[in-house]
């Protein structure tokens, strides 16, 4: 049988889940003792070119609590053409499509191998996908022509039938009328005045008249929001016009005298944008894209004033509650955010400013939508511009690859309840019998919505094991999930994805060895990860990591192999042994720290933090480092200050950045300009492979990252040195004057250091 | 009001207008004899001249007629005489032309008989003449003198006593009867004209005449009734005026009463009846006892009968009633100025000058005072007291029109650039330089010659006296010798510090339904694109400073970006009426040369764009917000041209309701339909003020749209509202385009402030038009041009000395049209007088008339319309009384005497009186009213001179060769032949009007049609015919046109159609539907009321 691993690997393949414990612990009480909580990582859209959608609606359960889709892990009665549900153990009756089932002939969805299986359904209108271009105009002149560029660019990009609309803003916001001709139309607003829905709709014209109430004719509804909606048009009409009205496009031209910031409306830009889709088409798949080159500086939503001596709040001012604006602004967003994940809608934030831009403030309205969020210095780099370009791109299929509206379901076996996701979602508030009062992240429901979401929207969902210590599971038995997911495909199609996995209980006093085999520790580390996340949202840094430590002494107390009180002795078990580094790497982590980051830089690292799968995670928490030298091909190298070395050239990822670092040597020898003499052709090739690999990341990575290429001693080394794990300092006099390695100037500990902490207090009794 | 409309029919009366002229020169011919001042008079018509003149001379005069009656007394009987038949003649309008021929005549020959001569000029001249210094005395005078009035004569003026009583006869009827009864025994011989036979009688018996008239005046039977209860009443019929009269003297009898009472109802008819037994009575009550006169009224009453004859005889005019022609006549008085004053250039170097009347051409030589066309005053030689002051109740005040424009023949203001020290000033009252600034001590120091403080003269400025210590350079410096200059402003006198940016107009044009569907967006979007060409510009520059900026909007705004790089206009709309601003900063306001292909392109699409437009609710408070805030945040002053349709009832701060309540009309609620309905647009009038932005409403509402409320900004910032009702392309777009064009182009000043010196003594404390004033003494104009006026009413704080007069000095400190900061200043010097009598000589009724109606029109706002008028009449009265008891030689009370100066006050008086805001007719509407009310308080003198008392030019009297306008005739139906064809102009409407039996020919002439029932009834355009009439008539229209402010749309009226009930609301001096008195009835009851005051 295969490994673990392979099972792992198999399964996540086939149906996007990643389980923390993949056998599971047969009681509450013992699965409460396991620290890593039963949960998983799924990715809801996995992309499987060998999938394709079946072009029939999915067969319920009839129990109207129920409901689970019909799945190869039911029992069928092929005579009786009944089939119970795993779930409910409900019988029910096959549709009449299903007369002709037998064992020969099942459906697809009765195939071990279909899982994961997606329904396309037919019925219901199609509407076309919506992108809603909200454009700063405080820019500077080249970054602006920059964003422009990249703008106009995008319509070719976009699917012809999409519609369009553009909202600019600055002091005001203007929402731009497009298909008017020989004069350019926009209706303005106060970049000061926070404005309801209703009054935005009634502003822009958008309230229908109140109709009498007798809809005689139901054709008419149908064409109205085309007829209403003069700010969103098909691409292929306006194309034109939306390109001249962008090449147009100037500077926010009110003045801006000395000392002061531009005037930015950002907030009432949004929210004009959330009430223009709100008004015009709910439930409808829709992008609003935020593109802003500074933070907003007056109305609701303002989160600096317009006063260049008073700097942008710094996660200093946050915790001394000196930040003014911070908690008005976020409520602001938060509640557009709400309304916008309401309306299916999902808000994208392309942030590129060298200083702050709020996203602290405005991270909900990406998170709880599912939006993107990107961060970069300015448009006018490619970091944006190709990132920009890669929302656009496709997939296999020539499907772009977004989906939107997607509602996730979780369904679960009786002995399982749902404690709840951290993603990119938000609750839909449904209770239901399955649904645990222990609350982990989005909880208290069995239903999330995920406004917008794409091949790699992870969430991280989590159960609690609610089966009693005196109700044995028979042996042999197996616990059951159902994640059913609806949305909203690209090519604007609604779909059903069903994904139903099971997994075997195990009595955790008589078969702990099955689940400590069985653990997962790749996605128990982003489980934990993304538990410690979500809590340091709210928390107070130390805290969380307080919490952190203390799950993982309990961790390896629980499965580590030692001798009370004496730390040399403590072992851990394959299947745990990279758990601690794990966790090291994450307590430095952005994500947790927030020394050095700003605040915008930590949401902003969250924000992907919570949605990107494993192993994208896995890289953000302990990013990955190669080393090139001539000693052979590149190989993966410790990330540890011991990996600087002098003939090295590293090239590390860390999702956000990829760094290519030349060692001393390397640096010299390219001063020198060894690479263009012929007879060193060699070290030209040496310096091109870490380049060419980088590209390889940076053409498939989203959002692109920060490409920095740096040398020893160069400045920007210290993203470098930031991440290694400093065993070399200026404190561990050992290592001064030996070869390997480069010293970090830091005070933090080291890796080493910290595992001997940890074995320490493994093994100890005090906690 | 019914500015646009139509105007509450008069009552017909028919009376001899052409009696009038007669009578003037007649009674001129007779006064020029006794005094000077007749002299000129004289000039005019003989008679009339004389008459007028007699005034103060009257006075002299009046003994001298008495003296002399000779003279006067022959002119007046001979006058008298054919005054009498031609009035009879006359009796319909159609003749009055003929009569005026006739009079001439007659005046002369009334130079013999004296007796004869007193009566008539006693008669015809109070009626016709008020000429004597008090028009109505005159006429008394001649009565007097004519009975024992040697003495009465002396006050000649006011002294015809009998010219009272025809004065108060004057109301037509009345009058009428009164004459008759004078010459009883003559009367019904002559009898035709009322006035006549009161000029008869005269003849007959000097002494008897006078205490004839009295006695007529008295009107025995009338006056008793009349004076009780009959009189107020009366005072507005006709009746009234003799009742007053007589009141005095009647007042005795009751018996009249009841006659009067039909009297004074009574339309002509009646009035017959009520005027003969009236003056019996009359003459019985005061008269009779005085002077053997009742047996004559006793005559007279059957006068009355004679009158009946009377009108037999002649026409349907012998309605009875004191002779109009009697009563003193703006047109005489007009024509009189005319002639004289019209020839020689009016020099301003004297001090307390009175100018000639607005009616009048005349050049001005600026030689220290400021020419009249800047500023006029009531008086130009005011009491040195207080005390005196209250008891003539004159009120002083003067009309300023700071940026008036001048003839091409008087050269604009000097500009003086004193450099960077600025104007120079005293440094304690802050006066500004000017030629009565005293320099002493060898020319180092000067006197300040308003509040005396000594200044050091700075070394800049310093020059050497000559012997009479005047500066050497004097003449060298405007602000030295004349009365109006400039000073370029320093930057001290700027806004903020900063010198200001060239101003800017929006033109905000409203697109909603109604404005689209009655095509007036494509018209004005069509029109502007040529007019923005001749936006204002000073000097000789050859573009416009001006930037425009353009906003359309219904219950939304929309902005438009017309910046010149852009390849088509950019369109932005602000949905936010609650709290409004401006989307855009770049490219809204632009320099229309720059930007011309853009602009044009926008107003081409802009008629288009909203073509299929649903809404109809439009917002309006939003809209002058946003004009403002755009000037604001252009820093700079400029001038909003709204284009408005309806009631703004959307939601939006400013929203109003239709409150139209004409159940409210008469009530002591009336006054709240002329108060804006929500403070919000006295805020923001207030904002634009302080921005510099003005407002120009232009109004096509098709229904109420409370004018009252959106008037009050423009009305606070210096603009203007025009007002088209049922506004549509065919028939209004002449009117709308021509006021545009010239609204647009006109020079213009902004953010101005000004400021009224005046010498210790007096002091500025009121002032009426249309601006803001923040504090008790800074007339604050976001915008000012050459049309508004500001009424200023001065007040005593201490005494003056009659040696070095008062001074008034008003500064505006305004920024061009090319944005440059300015300051204008006009110095006027005037007399101070301890006689009451000077004060009299001096005064100019149409001032006065300007004044009092502004107040009046203010009045309403917090007062019954009832009060408003009382006071009005009060004050009046009180004036005339004064002049009576102080400075008129002693007479009978019966006798209306009036002062030269003022015996048109009445005339004028009642006009405002029975205005349409004061004294609305049926048809008129609350926004017509509200419309009028603000249009009359920034008239200057002349506007509210012809608004009040129009100008009625008979057309086809005067040769088809000659060039000048034909001579007016009085504004009353009686005038009017049917013969004839008619212009009648107030300054905003022009009627033709068309008698039935006119000539085929000039039918055919003028309308091109066959016949006079071919004619279209309110038409609106004369077609364009090559004949000499036609060419005439519409030459002349043209040149009316072009004297007034507003285009005033023609309407052909026909005799006896329709639209001649809106025709005859104008011919003021007729009783009118709404209740108005008739000119003759007012005089009646002003002669009663001024009785009342002097018992």
């Amino acid at each position: 049988m295969a490994t673990y691993l392979e099972f792992i690997q198999q399964n996540e393949e086939r149906d996007g889940v990643r389980f923390s414990w993949n056998v599971w612990p047969s009681s509450r009480l013992e699965a409460t003792r396991m620290v890593v909580p039963l949960a998983c990582l799924l990715t809801p859209l996995k992309e499987r070119p060998d999938l394709p959608p079946v072009q029939y609606e999915p067969v319920l359960c009839s129990r109207p609590t129920c409901k689970a889709v019909l799945n190869p892990l039911c029992q069928v009665d092929y005579r009786a053409k009944l089939w119970a549900c795993n779930f409910c153990f409900q019988r029910n009756q096959f549709p009449p499509a299903y007369a002709g089932i037998s064992e020969v002939n099942q459906p697809a969805e009765l195939m071990p191998q279909f899982s994961t299986i997606e329904y396309m359904i037919q019925r219901g209108a199609q509407s076309p996908l919506i992108f809603l271009y909200v454009v700063d105009t405080c820019l500077e002149e080249d970054d602006l022509q920059a964003l422009k560029e990249s703008l106009q660019m995008s319509l070719s990009l976009l699917p012809p039938d999409a519609l369009v609309g553009l909202i600019t803003f600055g002091r005001m916001v203007q929402v731009h009328e497009l298909s008017c001709e020989g004069i350019s139309k926009s209706y303005v607003f106060r970049g000061t005045k926070d404005l309801t829905a209703k009054q935005i709709q009634d502003m822009l014209g958008l309230t229908k008249p109140a109709m009498p109430m007798q809809q005689a004719r139901p054709p008419q509804p149908q064409e109205n929001p085309f007829v209403s909606s003069r700010f969103l048009q098909p691409i292929h009409k306006i194309d034109m016009n939306l390109t001249d009205l962008l090449g147009e496009l100037q500077r926010d031209p009110w003045p801006v005298t000395q000392g002061k910031r531009p005037l930015r409306s950002t907030g009432v830009a949004l929210s004009i944008a959330v009430g223009l889709l709100e008004g015009t088409f709910p439930n409808t798949g829709a992008r609003i894209m935020l593109f802003t080159g500074g933070p907003p500086t007056q109305g609701p939503g303002m989160v600096v004033g317009d006063e260049l001596k008073i700097p942008i709040r710094s996660w200093h001012d946050i915790e001394k509650d000196n930040a003014r604006f911070m908690k008005k602004a976020t409520k602001h967003y938060e509640m557009l955010a709400n309304r916008t994940a309401t309306n299916g809608h999902c808000i994208d934030i392309y942030a590129c400013a060298l200083d702050q831009t709020g996203l602290l403030e405005m991270k909900c309205c990406a998170n709880l939508t599912g939006g993107h969020m990107v961060m970069g210095d300015s448009f006018n780099t490619s970091l944006f511009k190709q990132t920009f370009q890669r929302i656009f791109s496709k997939d296999f299929n020539g499907d772009f690859r977004m989906a939107f509206g997607a509602t996730l379901e979780v369904k679960t076996s009786r002995e399982l309840k749902i404690a709840g996701a951290i993603g990119p979602c938000v609750s839909l508030n449904v209770k239901g019998p399955c649904v645990s009062e222990n609350e982990l992240g989005v909880s208290g429901t069995s239903q999330w919505k995920i406004c917008g979401l794409d091949s790699t929207s992870t969430l991280g969902i989590y159960f609690e094991v609610v089966n009693q210590h005196n109700a044995p599971i028979p042996q042999g038995g197996r616990g059951a999930i159902q994640f059913v997911t609806q949305y909203q495909h690209s090519s604007t199609q609604r779909r059903i994805r069903v994904t139903t996995i099971a997994r075997n209980w195990a009595d955790a006093q008589s078969q702990l060895r099955h689940i400590e085999a069985a653990f997962d520790q790749e996605a128990a580390a982003v489980l934990m990860a993304r538990l410690g996340v979500f809590r340091a949202e709210s928390e107070e840094g130390p805290d969380v990591l307080r919490w952190l430590d203390r799950q993982l002494i309990r961790l390896c107390q629980k499965f580590g192999q030692y001798d009370k009180e004496d730390p040399t002795s403590f072992r851990l078990s394959d299947s745990f042994s990279l758990y601690p580094q794990f966790m090291f790497h994450l307590r430095r982590s952005p994500f947790l720290q927030v020394f050095n980051n700003s605040p915008d830089e930590s949401s902003y690292y969250r924000h992907h933090f919570a949605r990107q799968d494993l192993t994208q995670s896995l890289i953000m928490i302990q990013p990955i480092l190669y080393s090139y030298s001539f000693q052979g091909p590149p190989e993966p190298v410790l990330l540890d200050s011991s990996s600087i070395l002098a003939d090295r050239i590293l090239l590390m990822d860390t999702f956000f950045q990829i760094v290519i670092y030349l060692g001393e040597t390397i640096a010299q020898w390219r001063k020198a300009g060894y690479q263009d003499m012929p007879e060193y052709k060699n070290f030209k090739h040496l310096l091109q492979a870490p380049l060419d690999d980088a590209q390889e990341i940076l053409q498939a990575r989203f959002p692109m990252p920060r490409y920095i290429n740096t040398e020893h001693g160069g400045s920007q080394a210290r993203f470098l040195l930031s991440k290694v794990n400093p065993s070399q300092t200026h404190n561990n006099l050992y290592a001064w004057g030996q070869e390997t390695g480069a010293p970090i100037l830091t005070d933090d500990v080291s890796l080493q250091v910290f595992m001997d902490h940890l074995k320490k207090l493994a093994v100890s009794n005090a906690c | 009001m019914n500015v646009n409309q139509s105007a509450p029919p008069v009552p017909p009366f028919g009376q001899p207008q052409p009696i009038y002229p007669g009578y003037h020169q007649s009674s001129y011919g007779g006064q020029p004899g006794s005094t000077a001042p007749p002299t000129p008079y004289g000039a005019y018509n003989g008679p009339v001249p004389g008459y007028q003149q007699t005034p103060p001379q009257g006075m002299s005069r009046a003994p001298p007629s008495s003296g002399a009656p000779p003279p006067s007394t022959a002119q007046a009987p001979c006058g008298q005489a054919t005054y009498g038949q031609f009035g009879q003649g006359d009796v319909q309008n159609g003749p009055s032309s003929t009569v005026q021929m006739q009079r001439l005549p007659g005046s002369q020959p009334f130079g013999s008989p004296l007796a004869p001569v007193v009566s008539q000029p006693a008669v015809l001249q109070p009626y016709g003449p008020p000429p004597t210094s008090a028009q109505v005395t005159t006429q008394l005078a001649g009565m007097q003198i004519s009975g024992a009035v040697a003495p009465a004569p002396p006050t000649s003026g006011l002294g015809y006593g009998p010219p009272t009583s025809l004065a108060s006869a004057s109301g037509s009827l009345p009058n009428s009867g009164l004459y008759g009864s004078y010459p009883q025994g003559q009367a019904p011989p002559i009898g035709q004209a009322q006035g006549y036979l009161g000029v008869q009688t005269p003849q007959r018996s000097a002494p008897s005449q006078a205490s004839s008239f009295t006695p007529p005046a008295s009107g025995g039977p009338r006056m008793p009734s009349v004076t009780g209860p009959l009189l107020p009443g009366q005072g507005f019929g006709g009746p009234p005026v003799s009742q007053p009269n007589h009141v005095s003297s009647p007042s005795p009898q009751a018996l009249p009463p009841g006659t009067q009472m039909t009297g004074p109802p009574g339309p002509p008819p009646p009035m017959h009846s009520p005027q003969q037994p009236g003056y019996q009575l009359q003459q019985n009550g005061s008269f009779g006892p005085a002077r053997g006169p009742q047996p004559n009224y006793g005559s007279p009453y059957p006068g009355a009968p004679t009158f009946g004859s009377q009108p037999g005889p002649p026409q349907p005019l012998p309605p009875k009633r004191l002779d109009p022609d009697a009563i003193p006549s703006p047109i005489q008085v007009i024509e009189d100025d005319r002639n004289n004053r019209g020839t020689e250039p009016f020099v301003t170097g004297v001090r307390g000058q009175v100018p000639p009347l607005v009616t009048t051409n005349f050049l001005v030589k600026d030689q220290g005072n400021a020419s009249p066309r800047y500023i006029r005053c009531t008086s130009y030689n005011i009491p040195c007291t207080s005390d005196m002051a209250k008891q003539a109740q004159v009120p002083l005040a003067a009309v300023i029109k700071p940026l008036a424009r001048l003839p091409p023949e008087e050269a604009s203001p000097y500009v003086v650039d004193h450099g960077e020290s600025g104007p120079l000033r005293c440094n304690r009252c802050k006066a500004y330089m000017c030629p009565f600034m005293q320099f002493i001590e060898g020319g180092r120091r000067f006197q300040c010659c308003f509040c005396s403080c000594i200044n050091d003269v700075p070394p800049q400025y310093f020059q050497h006296l000559d012997h009479t210590g005047k500066r050497v350079d004097a003449y060298d410096r405007p602000e030295l010798s004349l009365g109006s200059y400039e000073f370029l402003a320093t930057v001290d006198y700027c806004k903020n510090n900063k010198f200001p940016s060239p101003p800017a107009f929006i033109f905000m044009i409203d697109v909603s339904y109604n404005a689209i569907r009655t095509g007036l967006v494509r018209l004005l979007c069509e029109e502007l694109k040529s007019l923005l060409d001749f936006l204002p510009r000073e000097g000789g520059a050859e573009e416009s400073a001006i930037r425009v900026g353009f906003v359309t909007y219904n219950k939304v705004l929309h902005f438009y970006n017309v910046k010149s790089s852009l390849a088509q206009p950019q369109m932005m709309v602000v949905s936010d009426v609650a709290d409004m601003f401006v989307p855009l900063l770049d490219g809204f306001l632009v320099n229309v040369s720059e930007s011309r292909a853009v602009i044009t392109s926008l107003l081409d699409q802009i008629p288009d764009m909203f073509a299929d437009t649903r809404e109809t609710e439009t917002v309006f408070a939003p809209v002058i917000q946003a004009g403002m805030e755009a000037l604001k945040a252009a820093e700079c002053a400029g001038k909003l041209f709204l284009f408005h349709t309806s009631l703004p009832m959307a939601e939006a701060p400013g929203k109003l309701k239709n409150r139209d309540d004409r159940k409210l009309i008469n009530t002591d609620k009336e006054k709240t339909l002329f108060q804006p309905q929500t403070g919000a647009y006295q805020t923001l009038a207030k904002e634009c003020v302080a921005q510099g932005c003005c407002v120009d409403l232009f109004l096509f509402p098709n229904q109420y749209v409370d004018v009252a409320t959106l008037s009050v900004v423009p009305q606070l910032t210096g603009g203007s509202v025009y007002k088209y009702a049922c506004f549509q392309v065919e028939n209004d777009q002449e009117r709308f385009l021509s006021d545009l064009r010239r609204d647009v182009q006109k020079v213009i000043g902004f953010d101005a402030v000004m400021r009224v010196r005046t010498s210790t003594g007096i002091r500025a404390v009121d002032f009426f038009g249309a601006f803001y004033m923040s504090n008790t003494t800074d007339v604050e104009l976001a915008g000012l041009d050459g049309d508004k006026t500001v009424t200023v009413e001065f007040k005593h704080d201490d005494r003056l000395n009659e040696e070095s007069g008062a001074l008034l000095q008003c500064a505006l400190l305004y920024t061009s049209c090319a944005g440059q900061r300015r300051l204008r200043i006009h110095n006027l010097a005037l007399n101070c007088c301890t006689q009451l009598a000077d004060l009299y000589r001096n005064c100019e009724t149409d001032t006065l008339i300007n004044y009092m109606a502004k107040l009046a029109y203010r009045g309403v706002l917090n007062s019954p319309l009832k009060a408003v008028r009382d006071t009005l009449i009060t004050q009046c009265a009180q004036i005339l009384a004064c002049y009576r008891k102080n400075c008129a030689s002693p007479s009978s009370a019966g006798q209306l005497i009036l002062p030269e100066c003022m015996k048109l006050l009445p005339v004028y008086l009642n006009c405002v009186l029975k205005s349409d805001v004061l004294q609305p007719g049926a048809e008129v509407t609350t926004d017509d009213r509200a419309y009028v009310r603000q249009l009359v308080t920034s008239m200057d003198v002349a506007e509210t001179n012809v608004f009040f008392y129009p100008r009625l030019l008979p057309l086809t009297k005067s040769p088809i060769e000659s060039t000048t306008e034909p001579p007016a005739v009085r504004a009353s139906e009686e005038r009017l032949s049917n013969g004839d064809v008619y212009l009648l102009e107030n300054g905003l409407n022009l009627f033709l009007w068309v008698g039935a039996s006119v000539q085929q020919g000039v039918v055919q002439s003028l309308f091109s049609v066959s016949s006079f029932s071919q004619i279209t009834s309110g038409l609106s355009v004369l077609p364009v015919l090559d004949n000499p009439l036609s060419k005439k008539v519409r030459d002349l229209i043209d040149s009316l046109r072009a004297q007034r402010s507003r285009y005033m749309k023609l309407i052909v009226v026909k005799q006896e159609d329709k639209l001649e009930m809106l025709f005859k609301h104008f011919l003021v001096e007729d009783k009118s539907l709404s209740g108005g008195a008739s000119y003759v009835d007012f005089l009646c009851h002003m002669h009663k009321e001024i009785r009342q005051l002097l018992s």
